[in-house]
């Protein structure tokens, strides 16, 4: 899971970012510590903490003094916020650059959307509505 | 950071070969280093030197503050497992065990022996009997539960299988998180100890080529790969290290940090980006280096213990 390319402290702040998005760890529930992530990724221990340390000061983790790490309350909302930004700087940007290349105009987009993320089950139905509006 | 040690110039000649050349660094407690490079660049003399088995010809070097020549306050801090070590003729491991918790003052038996257990090392055969990789267990053993507080692993893993060699880096992780120390690693297996060392110092040819974070080493360097002509043109001005081509397809490692949007035109243009690893950056450094300075570098070919 380790990506060679980039630093492992912001890997492992995200995977952490990536548990409470996905609801593994809970708001005001406990946090893996900074010697269980090492022992985990098999990783420095001082690089994990770098990590946790990230999201410490983003407000995400806070360290309760001799009991541990734990999941900040609001955290979850601060990071989906934060993702949203970046999920439409890194999918919807590119999505519209390659759509404008292919003439495809904001209203044809939304239309694929629809079309494409329909359930599997109704997909014919659905695919036969935008058809008939597009 | 606390300083424990400090190196200044050091310079170690064998007669006609150089095989460290001033070699300047410092070494800061309760941090994971991990010593690389190729045979012979110089790793097992800066060693030997730290913990005085080896004279230096020039240069300083202090380890906790004081030169450590026959100086048993700095001696009994740190831990030397060598590759290469020698044991008494008719001694055990059962012998070496008892020998070293005598000399180390922080040896936890306990954990002693759960590394045994884990390493399935026996106790009674004698040192010289054992194979390769159980000798190497034995130096393994005690550099971990002596707890030194520098701990010297000179390629330590020789013979040790895949299976013994992830017990050594986790039972070092373990124990490192529960009691930070200072550990200083030389290896050849660099995508093994990556992600375990905080600093990564890369010596070639007895000089230090690279000193650094081992993090801020990751995406250090990137692999650009397509079409030649357009590679070329997009290397125009940058720090390649490598280059290698097959037919119209080139690719290249270059120096330097891409942001995004050097990502996005990099893709824009039908090339293809790929990470380069630990591993691989000190392969090309290294090659770098020694394609340089060849008629320096080349002359030393093999290390002297």
């Amino acid at each position: 899971m380790i990506d060679e390319g980039r630093p492992l402290f912001l890997q492992i702040a995200e995977a952490i970012e990536e548990s409470i998005l996905d609801g593994t760890l809970v708001e005001d529930g406990q946090a893996p510590s900074t010697n269980e992530l090492a022992a985990f990724y098999r990783i420095n221990p001082a690089t994990a903490a770098k990590g946790v340390a990230l999201l410490t000061d983003k407000g995400i983790l806070l360290k309760r003094r001799g009991i541990g790490m734990f999941v900040a309350a609001g955290a979850r909302s601060i990071l989906l916020a934060e993702r949203r930004t970046t999920f439409a700087e890194r999918y919807i940007d590119p999505l519209i650059a390659e759509a404008r290349t292919l003439g495809l105009g904001p209203d044809d987009l939304a239309a694929l959307l629809r079309e494409r993320s329909a359930p599997i089950g109704d997909a014919g139905s659905t695919a036969s509505t935008e058809g008939s509006s597009a | 950071m606390t300083t424990v040690i400090d190196v200044q110039n050091l310079t170690k000649r064998y007669k006609d070969k150089l095989a460290l050349d001033g070699v300047s660094l410092t070494i800061d407690e309760n941090t994971i280093y991990g010593v690389l490079g190729r045979n012979g660049a110089g790793k097992t003399t800066l060693m030997s030197i730290l913990t005085a088995q080896n004279f230096a010809t020039s240069g300083d070097a202090l380890v906790f503050g004081e030169r450590p020549y026959e100086n048993a306050r700095v001696l009994s801090r740190i831990c030397f497992v060598r590759e290469s070590q020698k044991y008494p003729d008719e001694s055990t491991p059962t012998h070496a065990f008892r020998a070293a918790r005598l000399f180390f003052r922080n040896w936890d038996q306990e954990f002693a022996e759960r590394l045994i257990d884990d390493f399935q090392l026996p106790m009674k055969t004698r040192i010289k009997k054992l194979s390769r990789g159980q000798l190497s267990a034995v130096g393994v053993i005690i550099g971990l539960a002596s707890r030194a507080e520098i701990t010297f692993f000179d390629e330590p893993y020789l013979g040790l299988d895949a299976v013994a060699r992830q017990i050594f880096y986790d039972r070092l992780l373990e124990d490192y998180a529960e009691f930070p120390r200072t550990i200083i690693l030389s290896s050849h297996l660099i995508d093994e100890v990556a992600n375990l060392i905080e600093k990564v110092i890369v010596i070639d040819g007895g000089r230090i080529l690279l000193d650094e974070d081992t993090d801020a080493l990751r995406g250090r360097a990137a692999n650009v790969i397509g079409d030649a002509t357009k590679v070329e043109a997009w290397a125009q001005g940058r720090e390649v290290i490598h280059r290698e081509s097959l037919g119209r397809v080139t690719s290249v490692t270059v120096l330097g940090h891409l942001d995004a949007a050097e990502r996005a035109a990099i893709a824009a243009d039908g090339l293809d980006l790929a990470a380069v690893s630990l591993q691989q950056l000190v392969v090309r450094l290294t090659q770098n280096a020694s394609s340089s300075a060849s008629d320096t570098a080349a002359t030393i070919t093999e290390e002297v213990h």
